[in-house]
């Protein structure tokens, strides 16, 4: 076997981590010029493995090598000599500095003029077919930019093996689409790139092969222009699955939250909402579609009560939202689910576990100064029988869960409160096929109990799939609302750049 | 090759383990350095425990040391729960000492069930409104709370210096700069022959340990700590929540203040706290922010103090020995924190690590 047409071939990988076997005999191999896509679901031990290949972790048995020569990596400055880079979920730049410097520090060897440098990061951002500021500091950047620098990072130091741990679950649809073909570039000038993602339709898109990973074992490895979504889905799931999303026919359908001429300003002055319209009704899922950063956020904290408004009124059922604080919103039924970038930021109190997180909003409800942990533990314990959340106990603290459980958990907190209003913004946030079904689910199950709920998305397909009414924003603005069962992909594709004013109404 | 690991979390016995052998490791290295000094290590331990046990009067002089310590310590562990970083344990004992004295000094007259719950609430307000200035302006405008509250020692330290010059000087010390010591009617009672602050003491253990654990304030504190942006989602006033458990924070220390002025001191000195308010921060820490340890830990440490005072006069060793042996532990304990956390493993070898493999 001609070993050195691989640029890394790991045979028969073990990791375990006290107990848990993360990864149980896995094999993988990518070529030079080719792009892998590493697929399975959370906890499957994909991130371990990427880990080990970057000198994180040390596996405890089996043998990778580097092209073509074994290979021990027993630290990130290894793998950086060996010539892999590794651009994580949380982007390792430092804030006050720009471009060339983020991309100068740690990088071996003499340090060179600024002058020189900018012109080295210029030459490479051109190679690859991208502009880029060097002189732009790291904490104006959008992620997307920086997402770009950390590449920028890898290429500059010659590296020729890339690994990105999924790198487009921060980014809208235009910036993965811009990232693809940076990594279609970078594999035409022969650079070997696996990348992990949950999201078929980019496996599909950008890679040339599969490993599939399932619960730690290795299942298989396919060529991607033989294979679908289904094939994929059921190899990760290890079943039969349907990638069908219910839609029941919303019953009896009621206004119950009514925004009017909406205005918020962001704490740096700038429009985050611009007079905004819209109506939100009971038992009905409302889906909100746009480009990541036009407003969703302030508007979900708005209506909770965490930013105030400039102009404009929320109605809840004829009484006025605003003005009110957090914990008189809350009291009143309208509950909010804001998964953050981190996940954990905010809504979560990452050294508690499921109990002290169960009454986050409820603790003060009883009467007198202590608090009562009783029920907040019954419900705990329902949650993790109704919702399958691994957790050791109800006491482990959340940030040692994975972060599908832990979205379970903050998912499962503002459904238990019997809500009337729920606001979910990013529920399936990083979650993989399973999990994010199961959310589906969840919100089909309120909508079915006649609560109004808003789902604020990043998948177009999803939102389609899941809302009777898509509202779409586009730089604080609402462009349109659109029937969820009609509305075609373009119309909204169209309505969130905001080229659609002719189509609202 | 060695490489430095993340262990998985060990169960509390394994922490426990662990710093206890931290703490003999941190003996045997002490000896080390009494033996370079020419001393016999066991001799000088012994002397150490007998100092502060030997006799009646060893015991409750012991205990004395430890009643501001211990009350400090817990003030600070209101605060640090909060992760509010107040390193100002030290000004607000200091201020909860002056507004009690002030009542110790011009109203000995009252009778004593008016006097001592009047200078017991003149400690909580000196010591909480002294807290309670960097909070105010944490919360306003952002300001950075460990310089804040660090400087306000000094200004704090230094009224007391201006009061012992000018406004209460004691006419009777012939000139010398001192404040007059209290009337006897202002001084705390004793019981067991040590001054009334350690059931003081042991009542707030108590308190704070059920306040923290099992109240709605306390599960305010850990939330607010934890992630301000989460305790404003879930409907907290945490400005409120910030004032109030600085406040609370101040006045613990404050009591330690009125306590040390009205039970040991009897008089105001600049000397009242003399670094009780930095001690108790580490006493604080190394009791993992539980008052139930903090009582454990606050103890150690007055044993130390006070069996170091032996030494001295029986070894011909310098104080500054103690604090060197102090250090020593200090050094050992705090550094151990680091083997809960991680390890060393050696290459090829299976390796433990946390179980945040998720992907």
């Amino acid at each position: 076997m001609a070993d050195t047409e691989y640029a890394i071939e790991c045979r028969g990988i073990i990791k375990t981590f006290g107990s848990v076997v993360a990864n149980d005999g896995v094999d993988l191999t990518v070529r030079y010029g080719e792009i892998l896509a590493l697929l399975g679901e959370n906890g499957s031990g994909k991130t371990t493995l990427m880990n080990m290949l970057s000198g994180i972790y040390h596996p405890d048995a089996g043998t990778i090598r580097i092209a073509g020569k074994q290979v021990s990596i027993s630290s990130p400055e290894d793998a950086m000599a060996l010539g892999i880079g590794m651009i994580h979920q949380h982007f390792k730049l430092v804030d006050v500095f720009t471009a060339s410097e983020n991309i100068a520090v740690g990088t071996p060897g003499k340090r060179l003029p600024a002058r020189v440098m900018r012109e080295k990061v210029r030459q490479i951002s051109q190679s690859i077919g991208l502009e880029i500021d060097p002189d732009r500091r790291a904490f104006e950047m959008s992620v997307s930019e920086k997402q770009t620098v950390e590449i920028l990072k890898v290429l500059y130091r010659g590296q020729k093996i890339l690994i990105l741990d999924e790198p487009t679950a921060v980014l809208t649809p235009q910036e993965t689409e811009r990232l693809f073909d940076i990594l279609r570039s970078m594999r035409a000038q022969g650079c070997a790139i696996i990348i992990i993602t949950h999201k078929l339709n980019e496996v599909l898109a950008i890679s040339d092969r599969v490993t599939i990973l399932r619960k730690g074992k290795y299942i298989d490895t396919v060529n991607t222009a033989e294979t679908d979504e289904k094939n994929l889905t059921e190899r990760m799931v290890g079943r039969p699955v349907s990638l069908e999303i219910e839609r029941p026919e919303p019953v009896d359908p009621k206004t119950i939250l009514k925004i009017i001429d909406l205005t918020v300003r962001k704490p740096d002055g700038s429009l985050a909402l611009n007079d905004a319209n819209f109506e939100v009704r009971t038992g009905e899922i409302l889906g909100v579609a746009g480009i990541a950063g036009s407003g969703q956020k302030e508007l979900c904290e708005c209506i909770a009560g965490l930013c105030p408004a400039e102009t404009g009124a929320i109605l809840y059922r004829k009484e006025n939202l605003i003005g009110k604080t957090p914990r008189e919103i809350i009291r009143l039924g309208v509950q909010l689910g804001f998964v953050p970038e981190d996940r954990l930021g905010m809504g979560l109190v990452a050294s508690m576990g499921m109990v002290g997180n169960m009454m986050l909003k409820t603790y003060d409800a009883p009467k007198g100064p202590f608090v009562d942990p009783a029920p907040a533990r019954r419900r705990a314990e329902e949650l993790v029988q109704r919702l399958e959340i691994a957790t050791p106990s109800v006491d482990t603290p959340v940030r040692l869960m994975s972060g599908g459980n832990v979205q379970k958990v903050l998912l499962g907190r503002e459904i238990e409160s019997d809500p009337q209003v729920l606001i979910t913004a990013y529920p399936v946030r990083g979650l993989d096929i399973h999990s994010s079904y199961t959310v589906y689910d969840l919100l089909n199950e309120q909508k079915k109990k006649g609560v109004a709920v808003v789902f604020i998305g990043e998948d177009l397909d999803v939102l389609m799939a899941l809302s009777d009414r898509i509202l779409v924003m586009c730089h604080g603005q609402v462009t349109g609302v659109v029937d969820g069962r009609t509305a075609t992909k373009d119309e909204i594709a169209r309505l969130m750049v905001g080229a659609g004013e002719e189509a609202a109404q | 090759m060695i490489r430095i690991v993340k262990t998985k979390e060990k169960s509390r016995r394994e922490q426990m383990l662990l710093r206890l052998a931290a703490f003999i490791l941190a003996l045997c290295a002490g000896g080390l350095f009494l033996l370079v000094l020419g001393n016999n290590p066991f001799a000088v331990y012994g002397t150490i425990l007998s100092g502060a046990f030997r006799s009646k009067m060893a015991v409750q002089a012991t205990i004395k040391i430890m009643i501001p310590l211990l009350i400090a310590a817990l003030g600070v562990t209101l605060a640090f729960k909060m992760k509010f970083w107040n390193i100002g344990g030290e000004g607000q004992l200091i201020m909860g000492g002056v507004f009690a004295s002030y009542f110790a000094l011009f109203h000995a007259d009252w009778p004593s069930f008016v006097l001592f719950p009047v200078m017991f609430l003149a400690g909580i307000i000196g010591g909480g409104l002294w807290a309670l200035i960097p909070a105010f302006f944490k919360v306003r405008f952002g300001t950075n709370e460990t310089l804040f509250t660090l400087m306000l020692n000094y200004i704090a330290l230094y009224l007391v210096s201006w009061l012992q010059e000018d406004p209460w000087r004691d006419p009777g010390a012939n000139g010398f700069p001192k404040i007059a010591s209290f009337d006897k009617s202002a001084t705390l009672p004793k019981l067991f022959g040590v001054q009334i602050g350690w059931v003081i003491a042991l009542v707030l253990v108590v308190v704070l340990f059920v306040y923290l654990k099992y109240t709605k304030q306390g599960y305010e504190i850990s939330v607010v700590g934890e992630s301000r942006a989460t305790a404003t989602y879930a409907g907290m006033n945490v400005p409120r929540i910030i004032l109030r458990t600085m406040f609370l924070s101040g006045a613990i220390a404050g009591i330690a203040g009125m306590v040390q002025a009205t039970g040991s001191d009897r008089t105001l000195t600049t000397g009242i706290a003399g670094g009780v308010g930095f001690t108790a921060i580490i006493v604080a820490w190394l009791a993992q922010l539980n008052p139930v340890n903090s009582l454990v830990i606050a103890f150690l440490f007055a044993v130390l103090e006070k069996g170091s005072s032996v030494i001295q006069s029986q070894f011909g060793l310098s104080t500054d020995c103690a604090d060197v042996l102090q250090g020593i532990i200090l050094f050992f304990v705090l550094g151990c924190e680091f083997f809960i956390r991680y390890k060393f493993v050696r290459d090829q070898k299976p390796a433990a690590a946390p179980q945040g493999g998720n992907t």
